[in-house]
């Protein structure tokens, strides 16, 4: 499975944010997108997730499952965490479990995702309660509950703790042994051997 | 079938819980219909006469009011994005957002129909009747209301914005609406032909409704 892109051109408000972008990644790599803030970092994830126009150029995903888009492969962790505050930490994890994957009916034991990622403790807590790393563990849990080839992160480990990254680094590591794919927007180390895609002049 | 199932529970369940606002256009309702009678003075006669009217406007204005939430929780706190992304297609996504919002939000106004009848002086027949024509009439309220819910999804306060813009496309439901409980409860016309058209109505906005939704909610993204 190959993720690419040629000449990838972005356009925000008028005004353009990058332009003639190549990036490549197979199975088992991860794409690091550094650059200053501004420089069009989660634009690029966005455009991949197909949830931004793509102004210029082309992205398309080789060897995937050629009756599904390349936004259907893929999971999107954003800034914003989509977890409904009025639910549970299972409630909003079963919910997105049930929506994203099309091969329901199996039994699914929400525990596992959430023991994973160490929220186990908070299974019946309304989200309105969980904290800003816990609520990022409860959306690094989504990614788990329902396979996807692809992960699109923006900035995964900001407010994760020591703990937290290291538990995160481990996820990844295992996604990308599985055969996976991951291109994360990121300022910090990632925590898994990572080739970097620079957009914008070096500062 | 099991994403738009899922969709659907959730959507009610934080409806229903503290905060969801299911409850606000019914209470709504309740408080336009409860001043009226008072506006208007102890003329029963002309009471019973208004009584569908405002019945009607009531039911319009509250299913208005909560309409602007459909989308804009979820475009919000980015569950919008993942429904987008999402192996459901997207109108079936919006549909059945609209169905849990017509669940919530809709069907209660028409439970406390009755109630509030009461306080316009209407009998039996004519609550029963106003009862029915809202049951055939919110689900086109709420259908052709989430296209502007959908245009006005990326505007902070849009709410002004969406009754505006789905002002148009409401006025035919409250015509016939309207034009339907007088015919059971006056004549001369026959009940019939008002209702059915108030139903053609909302079958119309069931195809038209999530079709546009999707497309400007796909066009309206960034």
């Amino acid at each position: 499975m190959r993720l690419s892109g040629r000449g990838v051109r972005c356009v925000r408000g008028g005004r353009e944010v990058f332009s003639g972008l190549d990036f490549e990644a197979s199975s088992g790599e991860a794409l690091a997108v550094t650059g200053r803030n501004g420089s069009g970092k989660t634009s690029l994830l966005r455009q991949i997730a197909g949830l931004l126009t793509v102004a210029g150029g082309s992205i398309g995903l080789e060897g995937g499952e050629t009756e599904l888009t390349l936004a259907e492969q893929a999971h999107y962790l954003g800034h914003r965490d989509a977890l409904k505050p009025a639910l549970s930490v299972t409630e909003n994890l079963s919910f997105w479990r049930d929506f994203l994957d099309d091969q329901a009916g199996q039994a699914f034991n929400p525990t596992d995702s959430l023991a994973a990622v160490g929220l186990d403790h908070a299974l019946h807590l309304p989200a309105a309660y969980l904290s800003a790393g816990q609520r990022r563990r409860l959306s690094i849990a989504r990614l788990l509950a329902v396979r996807r080839p692809v992960w699109l992160l923006d900035e995964p480990i900001n407010a994760l703790d020591a703990a937290g990254q290291s538990m995160f680094a481990a996820l990844m590591g295992d996604h990308l042994a599985r055969g996976g794919l991951i291109v994360a927007a990121t300022h910090a180390p990632l925590g898994v051997p990572a080739k970097e895609l620079r957009i914008g002049g070096v500062s | 079938m099991t994403a738009l199932a899922a969709l659907i529970t959730r959507d009610l369940k934080i409806a229903l819980r503290v905060g969801g606002g299911a409850l606000i256009g019914v209470l709504f309702f309740l408080t336009v219909v409860v001043l009226m009678p008072f506006a208007v003075g102890p003329d029963l006669a002309l009471l019973t006469r208004l009584g569908p009217a405002i019945l009607w406007l009531g039911a319009l204005l509250a299913s208005l009011l909560t309409l602007d939430r459909l989308f804009m929780a979820d475009h919000e706190d980015g569950s919008l994005d993942l429904i987008v992304m999402g192996r459901a297609p997207l109108e079936l996504a919006c549909a059945a957002k609209a169905l849990a919002h017509w669940l919530a939000a809709g069907l209660p106004l028409i439970v406390a129909t009755p109630v509030l009848g009461l306080l316009l002086n209407l009998d039996a027949t004519a609550t029963s009747a106003v009862a029915l024509t809202l049951l055939a009439g919110t689900p086109a309220l709420t259908f052709t209301g989430m296209i502007g819910a959908a245009l006005a999804v990326t505007l902070h306060r849009g709410g002004l914005l969406l009754a505006v813009l789905v002002l148009p496309l409401s006025i035919p439901v409250l015509i016939f609406g309207v034009a339907a409980s007088q015919a059971a409860i006056a004549g001369p016309l026959s009940f019939g032909t008002p209702f059915s058209i108030l139903c053609a109505l909302s079958l119309v906005s069931f195809v038209i409704g999530p079709f546009a939704a999707a497309a400007s909610l796909r066009q309206g993204l960034d």
